[in-house]
């Protein structure tokens, strides 16, 4: 899934999206509010495209996720990858 | 804070500071009571918080309670520079030998309250000052160390003040310093302070100014006055624009981004850091620019409110370009910034090249800040451009003559 505001994009593997208990983690490490549990059952993950551009580039869900699978994308530099 | 006189005179009479026997009403009816129970001529004084009373009609001599009651009537309806009175003071017409002033000012280069003194009261103090300086003595003093007697005896003296008149002036001169500091003040005055017959002295008029950051450690002296928590007691009411920036800072807990001020200019300002507005501001004027607002932002606001507060102030009306500029070095985010002000542009399908006259931002994600700034072309400055330099561009970019 990928949602894109005016600077930041991120783009998450569905199997990060399907999987409740990463969901929940994400909403709760992201300080600007960018991830929600989307209605389930099972609860699964949804990206707030309002608070997309909140994005403080703090690395915290890349951390939170195995490595590649949720990417943040500025917009601004040619779509360059948040590492 | 500025407080109305009624409030001043009772702040002043706590203090231990002679008052006249004054009351304060919003009835005619209990004016009359007031001043039969004075016994003898009364002045009746409208209470608001503006200048020109006496000049505006809101200020009248009664010899007699009914006539009291008639003048407090038409006062309580008569509007003085746009402010209706709070009431009415009732006042004895006091038999005043001299009028002297005393006050207390805060003194904002010094850092420090200064005690100002002079034998020749009822008028503006600055008058005194430019027709007979050597009749004002003024004396810096520590907010932290108590004010001395010996320190109050030495501005009062210094104006040629002696004998007696001196020896009674030294306690009230020492509780006003007290008073002001106790009180977290930026303005105690008396003036008139009046000389009776009998040699004593008393308060015959009071303003005062409380800092506005200060009003909570002084909750229980405003509950007793019956100042209200939304009493903002502002020169002016503020604005439909001053309101919605308030909101705009309102929405989110993150930095500032508001405090906005209305000016009738058409550059905007979106302006901060560090006491950066004010110098910035200041800036702008000097060379020539008519700002459309002053405003504060920093402290790392939400990119939402950077983007309100920008968007506040390009749709004012009259409003060209806006300038986006902070202090020397600054820990709020550039780049937060930076995508405010530009969604702020976008949302209102505006070009940001075109709107803003240039940002200059020094501080925290510079880089990344100016990335964004490249890529829609927006003119940017680094902390290598003074505040000034970039205040000269942005009114140079909109026309220092255009308003």
């Amino acid at each position: 899934m990928r949602k894109d505001g005016v600077f930041i994009a991120v783009d998450v593997d569905d199997a990060v999206v399907a999987d409740s208990a990463l969901a929940a983690k994400l909403v709760e490490v992201c300080p600007v509010d960018i991830y929600a549990l989307a209605q389930g059952p099972p609860a699964t993950l949804d990206i707030v495209e309002a608070n997309l551009d909140e994005c403080v580039l703090c690395r915290l869900c890349l951390d939170a996720a195995p490595p590649g699978t949720i990417k943040v994308l500025k917009l601004y530099d040619s779509e360059s990858v948040l590492v | 804070m500025r407080f109305f006189e009624y409030e001043a005179r009772e702040i002043v009479k706590r203090a231990g500071i002679p008052v006249t026997d004054y009351g304060f009403t919003t009835d005619p009816a209990e004016a009359r009571a007031i001043a039969e129970r004075i016994g003898g001529p009364t002045v009746i004084k409208s209470q608001v918080l503006t200048g020109g009373r006496m000049k505006a009609g809101g200020v009248k001599f009664a010899d007699t309670p009914a006539e009291a009651e008639a003048h407090a009537r038409a006062i309580l309806a008569l509007e003085i520079n746009g402010h209706m009175p709070r009431g009415v003071l009732v006042d004895p017409k006091a038999e005043v030998e001299q009028e002297y002033y005393a006050g207390v000012v805060w003194d904002g280069i010094r850092k420090q309250p200064v005690m100002i003194f002079s034998p020749v009261g009822g008028i503006d103090i600055e008058q005194v000052a430019a027709e007979q300086p050597d009749k004002v003595g003024r004396r810096h003093f520590s907010n932290i160390l108590p004010f001395s007697e010996f320190q109050a005896k030495e501005v009062i003296a210094s104006t040629g003040v002696t004998g007696s008149a001196l020896n009674k002036l030294v306690p009230i001169v020492t509780r006003l310093a007290k008073l002001f500091t106790a009180n977290d003040m930026i303005l105690a005055e008396i003036n008139p302070l009046g000389r009776l017959a009998d040699g004593s002295f008393v308060a015959l008029d009071a303003h005062m100014d409380i800092e506005n950051e200060a009003r909570g450690r002084h909750k229980p002296l405003l509950a007793d006055l019956g100042v209200g928590d939304e009493e903002t007691r502002q020169a002016r009411e503020a604005t439909p624009f001053e309101l919605a920036g308030e909101e705009v800072d309102a929405t989110d807990h993150r930095g500032v981004a508001g405090n906005v001020t209305e000016f009738d200019g058409n550059l905007g300002l979106v302006i901060g850091a560090g006491g950066g507005s004010l110098t910035l501001f200041d800036a702008v004027r000097a060379h020539g620019g008519h700002p459309a607002n002053y405003c504060e932002i920093g402290g790392n606001p939400s990119v939402a409110k950077a983007c309100g507060l920008a968007k506040l102030v390009l749709q004012k009306p009259g409003v060209d370009k806006i300038a986006v500029m902070m202090s020397i070095v600054s820990n709020t985010r550039v780049d937060i910034v930076a995508r405010g002000v530009i969604k702020a542009c976008l949302e209102l399908g505006y070009d940001p090249a075109e709107k803003i006259a240039i940002f200059r931002i020094p501080g925290a994600w510079e880089e990344e800040g100016f990335k964004i700034l490249e890529q829609y072309h927006v003119e940017y400055a680094d902390r290598s451009v003074s505040l000034n330099e970039a205040a000269r561009r942005a009114v140079e970019k909109i026309g220092a003559d255009a308003s």
